[in-house]
């Protein structure tokens, strides 16, 4: 029995083919230490599009998303070589200011991670890092990005209680809501739903169908069909490489490389 | 196999049973003996705890029943003519303890950002151990060292922190007195020294159980490190932030040998930082031995059961703080 896997709205519209470049890597290496974790990978993300990479665990998928915005350069260590072009300036380049470029690239992680403050100060605090809020405005912008990431509902008469007083799912959306109120132009999503139930995971990707209109969407997923469902452009690496990367709706139709296919079909990963 | 099997037929079903049944018995036994056991050593603290607390009011009692409050807000102190008052070394004790900490704190929360966040890994080690190693060096290293090398030292940089912090209005008094070198700054001083191991290796501690994934999503959003110190990690390692503080504060009250050589020992409530002064544990230290007639005996374990209370008072104080904070955090119903 031959393994399906069933495109979502996103998938079946067909990629834009004007779509202008957001993001373009160029011959990018990584190393963890002496540890190869990136083999040249050359690509480039769509702007306003879901971008979503698979492959199976230690493939480099979460270590590609993690140059993206440099959050390895937290660790000493961790380097990556090549260039990765965004808004017209290396990210890679080590004059880049990362406060600014993390205010540009937002992220958000495989488990909820709300910071222990109330659910307003969540939104506000990444926020107050950018802009000079009166009142007034800082409470339409905290309710404008619980809007936008579909929570406003479910917390509007709870503001002030702790963030961790949230379900998963509903953390998951306070992380993206967090995201998206400093106004990012990209938003990585690495496994954003593997710690959620089906539910708050169906939530979720409605909720990126709906931002792909305005934001750059990278997403990193272990889960095929969620690719299939929720992007328009897919990328399977392995081993440290990128194998394929095409439009989502021809990946999982008629692959072009053998690996991929096998991974696809079930065959292993 | 067959060699397996003839071994196991020595403990069949039924012998393992009765052997079961036999033991049962002393396995009850043993059980209750370590339960009786381990309850008897906890209750012996308690014991212990209500012991001393007796014998500190039976020995205060004197000076309780005949000067009662007025011990407490007093400042005399002068066994010649057999006056007591308190209030001179519990003055001293905590001014001394306030300067340890709003010296130690901050140094503390400097380290231990340093050490969990930007140092490198080679140092990491040993610079952590050089923090702890500070807490094994004795009191009285710390009274001498203080005595013969930091005192002659800040007796030449009083005259002009006098000179200059010293005229600021309202907070100037706190930087003036007498340039002598030792006091109540001196001694809070060293006290800082003494509690920065324990506060600066309590917070690198309790700073590295915060999960890099909450730290990183607050470098995501495009946070400085001290911002992420400041608004993340300090709120979610709270509870152990102010454990660390309150060790710390403990040590700096009940500090005895070192405070001892550099407080200077004068029964004096002054707000000039630079004074001489007295804590209670230095006041203890100074005049048990000669305390020969019952009223200063009596005073001077009032003066214990001052510092004892004044413990207690600590303990309250974090738990109240810890509450409080939560509340700020917003409630989790």
């Amino acid at each position: 029995m031959s393994f399906q896997v069933s495109l979502g709205d996103a998938a079946k519209e067909a990629p834009k083919t004007n779509a202008v470049t957001k993001i373009a890597i160029k011959n990018l290496n990584f190393f963890y230490g002496s540890f190869q974790g990136l083999r040249n990978i050359s690509m480039e993300i769509p702007e306003r599009q879901v971008t979503a990479y698979i492959g199976p665990s230690g493939c480099g998928k979460s270590t590609l998303l993690r140059t993206l915005n440099r959050m390895y350069s937290l660790y000493p260590g961790q380097r990556a070589e090549g260039e990765i072009i965004f808004n017209g300036a290396n990210v890679l380049d080590p004059k880049q200011d990362l406060n600014a470029l993390r205010g540009q690239i937002g992220m958000v992680f495989q488990k909820p991670t709300p910071f222990p403050m109330s659910i307003y100060d969540n939104i506000a605090f990444g926020v107050k890092l950018y802009e000079k809020l009166s009142k007034s405005d800082m409470d339409d912008r905290v309710e404008w990005a619980l809007k936008k990431a579909a929570l406003w509902g479910e917390v509007k008469d709870k503001l002030s209680q702790s963030g961790l007083s949230l379900s998963g799912g509903q953390q998951q959306r306070l992380c993206i809501a967090r995201g998206i109120a400093v106004k990012p132009e990209v938003l990585l999503l690495d496994e954003p739903t593997s710690a959620l139930d089906p539910i708050s995971t169906a939530r979720i990707e409605e909720l990126i169908s709906e931002l792909r209109d305005d934001y750059t969407i990278v997403i990193v997923t272990h889960n095929m069909q969620q690719a299939a469902r929720v992007s328009q452009h897919t990328a399977y690496m392995y081993l440290g490489e990128l194998i394929e990367f095409t439009p989502t709706a021809e990946i999982f139709v008629k692959p072009k490389d053998k690996r991929t296919e096998d991974y696809i079909t079930g065959r292993f990963g | 196999m067959t060699g397996l099997s003839t071994t196991h037929e020595a403990t069949s079903p039924t012998t393992i049973a009765a052997k079961k049944s036999a033991s049962a018995s002393s396995f009850a036994f043993q059980d209750a003996l370590f339960h009786r056991s381990t309850q008897f050593f906890a209750l012996l603290v308690l014991a212990t705890l209500a012991g001393i607390i007796a014998s500190l009011f039976i020995g205060s009692w004197l000076t309780l029943t005949q000067s009662g409050p007025r011990f407490f807000v007093t400042d005399v102190w002068d066994p010649v003519r057999n006056l007591y008052g308190g209030m001179a070394p519990l003055w001293g004790t905590l001014i001394t303890a306030t300067i340890a900490l709003v010296i130690g704190v901050p140094v503390s929360f400097g380290i231990a950002i340093f050490l969990t966040e930007m140092c490198p890994p080679v140092l990491k080690r040993p610079l952590g151990t050089a923090v702890e190693l500070l807490a094994a060096i004795p009191s009285i290293i710390y009274g001498m060292w203080g005595l013969f090398i930091l005192s002659p030292i800040l007796a030449e940089l009083q005259p002009s922190i006098s000179a200059t912090l010293g005229k600021l209005p309202i907070i100037g008094t706190i930087f003036q007195g007498p340039p002598m070198g030792i006091g109540v700054f001196t001694a809070g001083l060293i006290l800082s020294i003494m509690v920065i191991p324990f506060i600066a290796s309590v917070m690198r501690d309790v700073f590295e159980t915060t999960p890099p994934i909450l730290k990183e999503s607050a470098y995501g959003l495009g946070a400085t490190t001290w911002e992420v110190m400041w608004n993340v990690v300090l709120p979610y390692t709270k509870a152990g932030v102010i454990g660390g503080i309150m060790l710390g504060l403990g040590r700096a009250l009940g500090e005895t040998m070192a405070v001892t050589f550099v407080i200077g020992n004068a029964y004096n409530i002054s707000l000039q930082l630079f004074d001489a002064g007295n804590s209670i544990a230095s006041s203890l230290a100074n005049e048990f031995n000669e305390a020969s007639d019952p009223n200063h005996l009596s005073a001077l374990i009032t003066l214990g059961l001052m510092l004892f209370f004044l413990s207690f008072l600590v303990l309250a104080l974090s738990r109240w703080m810890l509450t409080s904070l939560s509340k700020k955090e917003g409630s989790r119903t």
